[in-house]
C-alpha cells in the first residue's frame, strides 16, 4: 500500500462531515463488507445443518405432510430476486443526480421486498405443520424465518434511507448509506436464492 | 459515490475521534462513560476483566476446596456443576476475551500510527456489551435453580433440560449472554481488522506492521469465522430449550451431535483467538528484552495465517470419543497434528531470537519466558491429546483439564501479564514497582505448576473431569492441585496491590522506558487523545531494528523531542 505524505494544505480539501468520528466512508463500506461475510458464515452453518438433516435424519417430514408447493413461493422469489435490478437502477438514478427517480427505484423495491414477507406470511399460515413438528418443520420455519427477519431488516433500512434523503445536504458527503443498504439487499436475494433451492426445490 | 474521480489516497489524520466526549470528564470518571477514546475503551475493558478475573478465580477456589477431600462435601454437587460452567464461562467469554480486546484496542492505533479506530462509536458499544452481558450471566445465581450446569460447552440433552419449567433459567441466561458477547465480539472484529487495514501510517506496508498486529487480524478472522456457527447452533439450542423444537432431539428427528460440531468449530478457533495476540505479545516482547532483531519476522507474520487457517479445520479432535467414524477421527488427527508446524516455528522463532541476545529480566520478560515454557509443554500434551487412540483413553480426564489450563492460564494468562507489565507504564504514565512485580511472578509459577502438573497425573490415572467426589487414590494429586490454587489466588494480592498503588503514586513513565522500538513508544506515556494527533510518522524501515543503527521513521528524533518535552511539560 502506498500512502503519499499529505502536506496541511490538503487536509482542508477533506469533507467536513469526517471530523466528527462518523469514520471515513470508504471505512464504512470495508467495515460493512467485512460484516456480511461473516453473517454470511451463519447462514452457511444453518444450510449445513439443513443438508445433514434431509440426507441423515431417520424422521423427516412429519406424519401426513407431503412437501412444499413450489409455484406459489417460486412467485415471490421472482419477485424478490428482481428487486435487486430494481435496487441497482435506484442506485444509478442517485449517482446520476436524478433524486425522485432514486427516490421512486428505492420506494418499488421497499414495495416489493414487503410482497415477499406477505407471500412468506400467508404461506406460513397455510401450511399443514408448525415449529414444533419435528426437526422438519423447526428447520423450515427458523429457516425462512431468519432470513425473513433479515428481509425485514432491509426494508426497515431502506425506509431510514429513503426518509435521510429528504435532509437537505445529506449526500454531500457521499451516498456510502445507500450503497451499504443495496450491497445487503444483494446479499439477502442471494441467500434466498440457495434457501429456495435447498427448501423447495430439493424436495425428493 | 456520486463523483466520477478517484478517492483521494487514505489519510490518517483526517479522521478525528470526539475526545473528550462533550461533557466526559478528563478523570476517573470517564471509564464510566459513552467515551469513544480507544485508549479509554481498552482500559475499561481491562479492569472489566480483571475485575472477572477475580470472580472466576474465586469460583475456582471454591471449587479446588471442594476436591480437596475426595468426598463432596463443601458444596452440593448440583452446585459443583454450577461452578465449573460458570468458571469456564466467565474465564473465557469475561477475562480472556475482553482483555484482548483491551489489547488490541490499546495498542493496535499507536502501533500503526491511526488516531483511533475506525468505528469510534461501534467501538464503544461493543465494550458496553460486556458489562451487560456480565450481569446477565451472574443474575443466573440468582433465578430458581440457579446457573446451567451443563459445562461451559453446554451439550444438549443436558443443556436443553428444563427441570423447573422456568421460562428464564440458568441455561436460558447463559445462551443470552453468550450470544451478546458474540455479538460484541463480532463488533469489535470488524472494526479491529478494518482499522488494520486502512489505517496505517504512511509507509507502513503490511511487513512493517508489528507482530502484534498480524496475529490481532488472524485472531479476528477466526472471530468472524467461527463466531457465526456458534450464534447459529446456540440459536437452535435455545429454540429446543425454550420454543419446544427438535433440532437436538433423537425423538423427533433432530440430533445432539450437530450441536457438537457447531460448538467446536468455534470453540476451538476460539483457543487460537486467545493465544495468537499472546504470541503477538511474545513477538513483541522478547526483541525488546533480549535486544535483538525477531527471528524470522516474515514466517512469524505468515504462521499467524496458517494458524488461522488450519484452526478452522480441526474441530472434531473434541469428538473423537463422541461416535465420530474412523475415517474423520484420522483426518482429524492429521490436520491437529499439522498445527503444530506454524506454532512450532513461531517458538524456535522466539528461542532464535533470545540466543545470544542481552537478556533483561524484567516482570514482563520473566512472564514472557514462563509463558513460552509452558507452551511448549502444553504443545507436547496438545499433540498426545490429538493422537485418537490416547485421546479415547484420556478424553474427557483431568488430563484434558491440565492440558487447556497449561494453555489457557500457563501460556495465554501469562502472557496477558507480560503485556500488562510491559504496557503499563505507556497507557497509565506511571511505572509498575519491579519487585511486587517479581513476587507476582514467582507466586504464579509455582502456583500454577503446582495447580495444572497434579491434573495431568490424575487423569492419566483415570480421574474424571466435572465431578465433585472422587476415588481416594487421586487424593494426593487434588491436594497439591488446590494448594497451588490458593497460592494462584495469593499471587493476585501483589499484582492488584502494584496496578492500583503504582497507577495512583508510582513513579513517572519516561515515553520510552524499556528502549524499545516501535510506533507507540515516539509516543508521551500515556499518549494524547489522538495518539500522533496531525503529526503522523513515516514509517521507513520494518520492526524490532535492535541494534541494526536505522531510524524506524522518518525524522526519528523529532519525535523522541517532542515526547520528551510533552512528558516534561505536563
Amino acid at each position: 500500500m502506498t500512502t503519499t505524505t499529505p502536506t496541511p494544505a490538503d487536509l482542508p480539501a477533506q469533507p467536513a462531515a469526517h471530523g466528527h468520528g462518523h469514520g471515513h466512508a470508504d471505512h464504512t463500506l470495508t467495515g460493512f463488507v467485512i460484516f456480511l461475510l461473516s453473517e454470511s458464515v451463519i447462514f452457511l452453518a444453518l444450510f449445513a445443518g439443513y443438508a445433514i438433516y434431509k440426507t441423515s435424519s431417520p424422521l423427516w417430514l412429519p406424519p401426513g405432510v407431503e412437501g412444499l408447493e413450489v409455484s406459489e413461493p417460486l412467485r415471490f422469489t421472482v419477485v424478490l430476486v428482481s428487486s435487486s435490478g430494481v435496487i441497482y437502477l435506484a442506485e444509478r438514478a442517485l449517482h446520476r443526480g436524478r433524486l425522485w427517480q432514486f427516490r421512486a427505484w428505492w420506494l418499488l423495491t421497499m414495495a416489493m421486498g414487503t410482497i415477499f414477507l406477505v407471500g412468506q406470511g400467508l404461506e406460513w399460515a397455510a401450511l399443514p405443520f408448525g415449529l414444533s413438528d419435528g426437526v422438519y418443520g423447526a428447520s423450515f420455519y427458523l429457516l425462512t424465518g431468519f432470513h425473513g427477519l433479515h428481509v425485514l431488516t432491509g426494508v426497515l433500512l431502506m425506509g431510514l434511507m429513503l426518509a435521510r434523503s429528504f435532509r437537505p445536504g445529506n449526500y454531500d458527503a457521499g451516498s456510502v448509506g445507500v450503497t451499504a443498504v443495496s450491497l445487503f439487499w444483494h446479499f439477502v436475494d442471494v441467500i434466498w436464492v440457495v434457501l429456495f433451492v435447498l427448501i423447495y426445490v430439493w424436495q425428493r | 459515490m456520486t463523483s466520477t474521480t478517484p478517492a483521494p489516497p487514505f489519510d490518517p489524520r483526517v479522521l478525528k475521534a470526539p475526545h473528550p466526549v462533550p461533557g466526559a470528564p478528563n478523570n476517573w470518571r470517564r471509564f464510566l462513560s459513552f467515551n469513544t477514546d480507544a485508549k479509554v475503551i481498552g482500559l475499561q475493558y481491562m479492569i472489566t476483566a480483571l475485575f472477572f478475573l477475580l470472580v472466576g478465580g474465586l469460583l475456582s477456589m471454591i471449587m479446588r476446596g471442594e476436591l480437596i477431600t475426595p468426598a463432596a462435601d463443601l458444596v452440593d454437587p448440583t452446585v459443583y456443576n454450577g461452578l465449573y460452567t460458570m468458571h469456564g464461562t466467565v474465564m473465557l467469554f469475561l477475562f480472556l476475551f475482553p482483555i484482548l480486546n483491551g489489547f488490541n484496542n490499546l495498542l493496535i492505533p499507536p502501533m500503526i500510527g491511526a488516531p483511533d479506530m475506525a468505528f469510534p462509536r461501534l467501538n464503544a458499544a461493543a465494550f458496553w456489551m460486556v458489562p451487560v452481558f456480565g450481569v446477565i450471566l451472574m443474575a443466573s445465581f440468582l433465578v430458581p435453580g440457579g446457573p446451567s450446569g451443563a459445562g461451559w460447552w453446554a451439550y444438549p440433552p443436558q443443556s436443553i433440560q428444563n427441570p423447573l419449567g422456568h421460562f428464564i433459567n440458568g441455561q436460558f441466561l447463559w445462551i443470552l449472554a453468550v450470544a451478546l458477547s458474540g455479538i460484541s465480539s463480532i463488533m469489535g472484529a470488524v472494526n479491529f481488522i478494518t482499522t488494520i487495514i486502512r489505517m496505517r501510517a504512511p509507509g507502513m506496508g503490511w511487513f512493517r506492521m508489528p507482530i502484534f498486529c498480524w496475529t490481532a487480524v488472524a485472531a479476528q478472522a477466526i472471530q468472524l469465522i467461527g463466531l457465526p456457527v456458534l450464534t447459529a447452533g446456540a440459536v437452535l439450542l435455545l429454540f429446543d430449550l425454550s420454543f419446544g423444537t427438535s433440532f437436538y432431539l433423537p425423538e423427533g428427528g433432530g440430533d445432539p451431535m450437530l450441536y457438537q460440531h457447531f460448538f467446536w468449530f468455534y470453540s476451538h478457533p476460539a483457543v487460537y483467538v486467545m493465544v495468537l495476540p499472546v504470541f503477538g505479545i511474545f513477538s513483541e516482547l522478547f526483541p525488546v528484552y533480549a535486544r535483538k532483531p525477531l527471528f524470522g519476522y516474515h514466517v512469524v507474520a505468515i504462521a499467524s495465517f496458517a494458524i488461522t487457517f488450519l484452526s478452522l479445520i480441526v474441530w472434531v479432535h473434541h469428538m473423537f470419543y463422541s461416535g465420530t467414524p474412523q475415517w474423520m477421527r484420522n483426518l482429524f488427527m492429521v490436520t491437529t497434528m499439522l498445527i503444530a508446524v506454524p506454532t512450532g516455528i513461531k517458538v524456535f522463532a522466539w528461542i532464535g531470537t533470545l540466543w545470544g541476545g542481552k537478556l533483561r529480566l524484567t516482570t514482563a520478560m520473566l512472564f514472557s519466558l514462563g509463558g513460552v515454557f509452558n507452551f511448549i509443554f502444553a504443545g507436547i500434551t496438545g499433540i498426545m491429546l490429538a493422537t485418537v487412540p490416547v485421546d479415547i483413553h484420556v478424553g474427557n480426564t483431568y488430563f484434558v483439564v491440565g492440558h487447556f489450563h497449561t494453555v489457557i492460564f500457563s501460556t495465554i494468562t501469562y502472557g496477558v501479564f507480560a503485556g500488562i507489565y510491559h504496557w503499563f507504564p505507556k497507557f497509565t504514565g506511571r511505572m509498575l514497582y519491579e519487585g511486587l512485580g517479581k513476587l507476582h511472578f514467582v507466586l504464579t509459577f509455582i502456583g500454577s505448576q503446582l495447580t495444572f502438573l497434579p491434573m495431568h497425573a490424575a487423569g492419566l490415572m483415570g480421574m474424571p473431569r466435572r465431578v465433585a467426589s472422587y476415588d481416594p487414590e487421586f487424593a494426593f494429586a487434588n491436594v497439591l492441585a488446590s494448594l497451588g490454587a490458593f497460592l494462584l489466588g495469593v499471587a493476585t494480592i501483589p499484582f492488584l496491590l502494584n496496578l492500583v498503588s503504582s497507577w495512583v503514586r508510582g513513579e513517572k513513565a519516561p515515553p520510552n522506558p524499556w528502549n524499545a522500538i516501535g510506533l507507540e513508544w515516539l509516543l508521551p506515556s500515556p499518549p494524547p487523545a489522538e495518539n500522533f494527533e496531525d503529526d503522523v510518522p513515516t514509517v521507513i524501515s520494518g520492526p524490532y531494528g535492535y541494534g541494526l543503527g536505522r531510524p524506524l521513521v522518518e525524522d526519528e528524533e523529532r519525535y523522541v523531542a517532542k515526547a520528551a518535552s510533552a512528558a516534561t511539560g505536563a
